[in-house]
């Protein structure tokens, strides 16, 4: 049999129908809902008499309105009525809903997996463009719009052309110190906001086997960050292991017959990729993006580029309008950025493993007394974990907010927003104009490079942290 | 949604590469629960200040540009956010067609679902749009079925390249839910074959 990619084996599987002229008609196994993007959707089903086809496969959350603070009281009446919209959603069409003070409630991409939800070859939809973290299971995962989610709950199926498929081969080893987060960001500086468009990522090489399953989360949630809907990583030992035991995962005999067809699914030797790119892992320092772009990333050792840099006219252009809004000049040495907020969370980086190691660095330490620091755990279930774990109390004591978990600071829908000028270094994945709150200034770095910044008050190396309370103490 | 088949308007030169979905809806618009009304937040913080004054240097607020139903923009115009209401705001504002050298996939998607056109035209093509349409008032004629864009004024005519099936939906205004649903008989079979192989479907 001719060898394919676990891309095109997990699409044939999934054709409901095929004709000449059309894009394939796809089934959707699971698809996951959340306030914002759902309620159009549901309006538009009621509007047209029909039902939600199977909420036996659907399964919802609130995450991107809800308050991190008091649970209680949401002051936001209009983004109560969304979540109580949802609410209202779940229950006349019967679809499961992780409501605020339910024990499974999260950010919709931390609890997919963290329940089991999540398996190698689904496919899986949400009106979220990072739900390409999925994909981390050897699941074909992608973001779609309202329109969209309308007709998979009416039908659960998607109308797609394939898109071409590339490989994303991450060689050699990381170094110590650089995160999964480095590797995402280094990947789109290098290659580009567009890279991926019109294509799903598979990512390979020995750097990604490397990672943890919370790892390959975060790489394959920014694969939307370099214009790929979908990015993959081939299941192995490690996917079988994270799963086994989750709440929705087959239990027993069924477990392991499910888990012999998951590692069945991983691309073929010798199948072919439309298109392959590779990166040297060993070569990767620790990023912090300077611009309004996930690709305007430099490592940091280096300094804020110069817009003369830049070769094409519309990139020097593009550089000049996003140091003018984030307040930089060409030039500055990245740990000279003073910042004001350090935000650990997001789908992209607030699982238990993030939080270990931001705690392990603030652990003894004190969050400088110009920034103010929030750690918001990407779930409950995560929450719990850190807790038992005493990081709560590691974090509480440095100086950080310990939160509820939800979207939080990474959008600012809910009222965690920076004020105009405000820099955050962010666990988050976007650093456009305004993201955080009307001209805030956003820099995405790792958990780590978070920690590190909110204890010195500006950018610096981890290891140097050591080294320059030495020096501040004499 | 509303069929699209010629249209001919004013364009709206947008400048910039990269525009993303935060930019044409920014997220505290996001919490209403209509798919109407979102034409007053669209390009919000590019338009209005701190605030809530107009900025006079943005295009959109340019008197010259008013009542533009064609938008161009740079490379990658749409990334980042599948938030549908990018295209609700876009539509609720006037425009009709998006030129730019690309989209972003998913932004591409749900301007199909909404009636609005987005054409990919070479660099060059969209670069002589923008200098064309940034010196003065520029009226072009856009047509589905030919697939062309027109602009008498210069001689200019560029072909672009849609989805045959995207095509007859934007032409027709298609439902394409009910579409759909006219293949019930086969979601049905693919689900009975599945469950007798004994996949394991439910999330329960």
């Amino acid at each position: 049999m001719e060898p394919k990619t676990i891309i095109d084996k997990i699409w044939e599987r999934h054709v409901v129908h095929r004709e000449p002229g059309k894009p394939d008609l796809l089934y959707i196994d699971l698809h996951l809902v959340h306030e914002v993007t759902s309620p159009q959707a549901f309006e538009g089903l009621r509007l047209s008499g029909r039902r939600v086809r199977r909420p036996d496969l659907t399964y919802a959350t609130v995450d991107h309105n809800v308050p991190t603070r008091n649970r209680h009281v949401i002051h936001d009446e209009i983004a109560k009525k969304q979540m109580l919209t949802l609410a209202e959603n779940c229950r006349e069409y019967g679809i499961p809903l992780a409501d605020i003070h339910h024990p499974d409630q999260g950010i919709v991409h931390v609890i997919g997996p963290e329940l089991g939800l999540t398996q190698p070859g689904k496919t899986i939809v949400c009106g979220d463009s990072h739900t390409s973290t999925h994909g981390a299971f050897g699941a074909l995962a992608f973001g779609i719009g309202t329109s969209e989610v309308e007709h998979v709950l009416a039908t659960q199926t998607l109308w797609q052309s394939k898109p071409k498929t590339m490989q994303v081969k991450i060689n050699g080893r990381i170094r110590h110190g650089v995160s999964a987060k480095d590797i995402i960001l280094a990947f789109i500086a290098r290659f580009g906001v567009k890279t991926g468009t019109g294509f799903i990522f598979e990512y390979t090489g020995e750097a990604i086997r490397n990672l943890s399953m919370e790892e390959r989360m975060t790489v394959c949630n920014m694969s939307i960050e370099a214009g790929a809907r979908a990015g993959m990583i081939s299941p192995d030992q490690k996917t079988i292991e994270y799963l086994e035991g989750k709440k929705y995962v087959p239990k027993g005999e069924t477990f392991s017959r499910a888990a012999e067809a998951w590692l069945k699914l991983k691309t073929d030797d010798g199948a072919v990729y439309d298109r392959t790119i590779e990166m040297d892992a060993s070569t990767i320092e620790p990023q912090v993006t300077w611009g309004t772009n996930p690709s305007m990333c430099v490592p940091i050792s280096g300094r804020v580029p110069s817009p003369d840099d830049f070769a094409k006219p519309s990139e020097r252009k593009a550089a000049e309008k996003a140091l003018e809004y984030m307040g930089l000049k060409p030039g500055t040495p990245i740990e000279e950025i003073a910042i004001d907020h350090v935000f650990i969370g997001s789908c992209t980086n607030s699982r238990l493993s993030d939080l270990r190691i931001a705690a392990e660095i603030v652990k003894g330490r004190k969050v400088h007394e110009k920034v103010k620091a929030i750690v918001v755990p990407g779930s409950h279930s995560v929450k719990k974990a850190a807790e038992r774990e005493g990081l709560d109390r590691i974090f509480k004591e440095a100086g950080f907010e310990w939160r509820e978990p939800g979207c939080s600071m990474c959008l600012a829908m809910n009222d965690d927003v920076l004020q105009p000028g405000e820099r955050a270094a962010s666990t988050s994945n976007r650093n456009f104009e305004g993201r955080q709150g009307a001209g805030s200034r956003t820099h995405l770095v790792s958990p780590a490079m978070a920690a590190a910044a909110a204890i010195a008050g500006h950018f610096i190396p981890v290891h140097r942290l050591n080294q320059e309370e030495t020096i501040t103490i004499s | 949604m509303e069929p699209i088949r010629v249209h001919e308007g004013k364009v709206c030169p947008l400048n910039r590469a990269n525009v993303d979905t935060d930019q044409i809806v920014p997220k505290q618009f996001l919490k209403r629960i209509e798919r109407q009304g979102f034409g007053q937040f669209l390009f919000y913080h590019w338009r209005y200040d701190h605030k809530g004054n107009e900025r006079s240097d943005f295009v959109l607020n340019n008197p010259i540009y008013k009542g533009a139903s064609i938008l161009v923009s740079g490379d990658n115009f749409g990334c980042g956010s599948s938030r549908e209401h990018a295209p609700w705001a876009l539509l609720d504002f006037g425009f009709k067609v998006i030129i730019a050298p690309s989209f972003a996939d998913i932004f591409y998607n749900n301007c199909l679902q909404n009636g609005i056109l987005p054409i990919v035209l070479s660099e060059e093509e969209t670069a002589f749009l923008m200098e064309k349409a940034e010196v003065g008032s520029l009226k072009v004629r856009v047509d589905l079925p030919e697939q062309t864009v027109h602009c008498q004024a210069f001689h200019f005519t560029a072909r672009f390249d849609i989805d045959p099936y995207r095509k007859q939906c934007l032409l027709n205004g298609w439902d394409e839910i009910a579409l759909t649903l006219q293949l019930e008989d086969k979601i049905r079979a693919f689900e009975e074959k599945w469950k007798e192989e004994g996949e394991n479907m439910g999330i329960a």
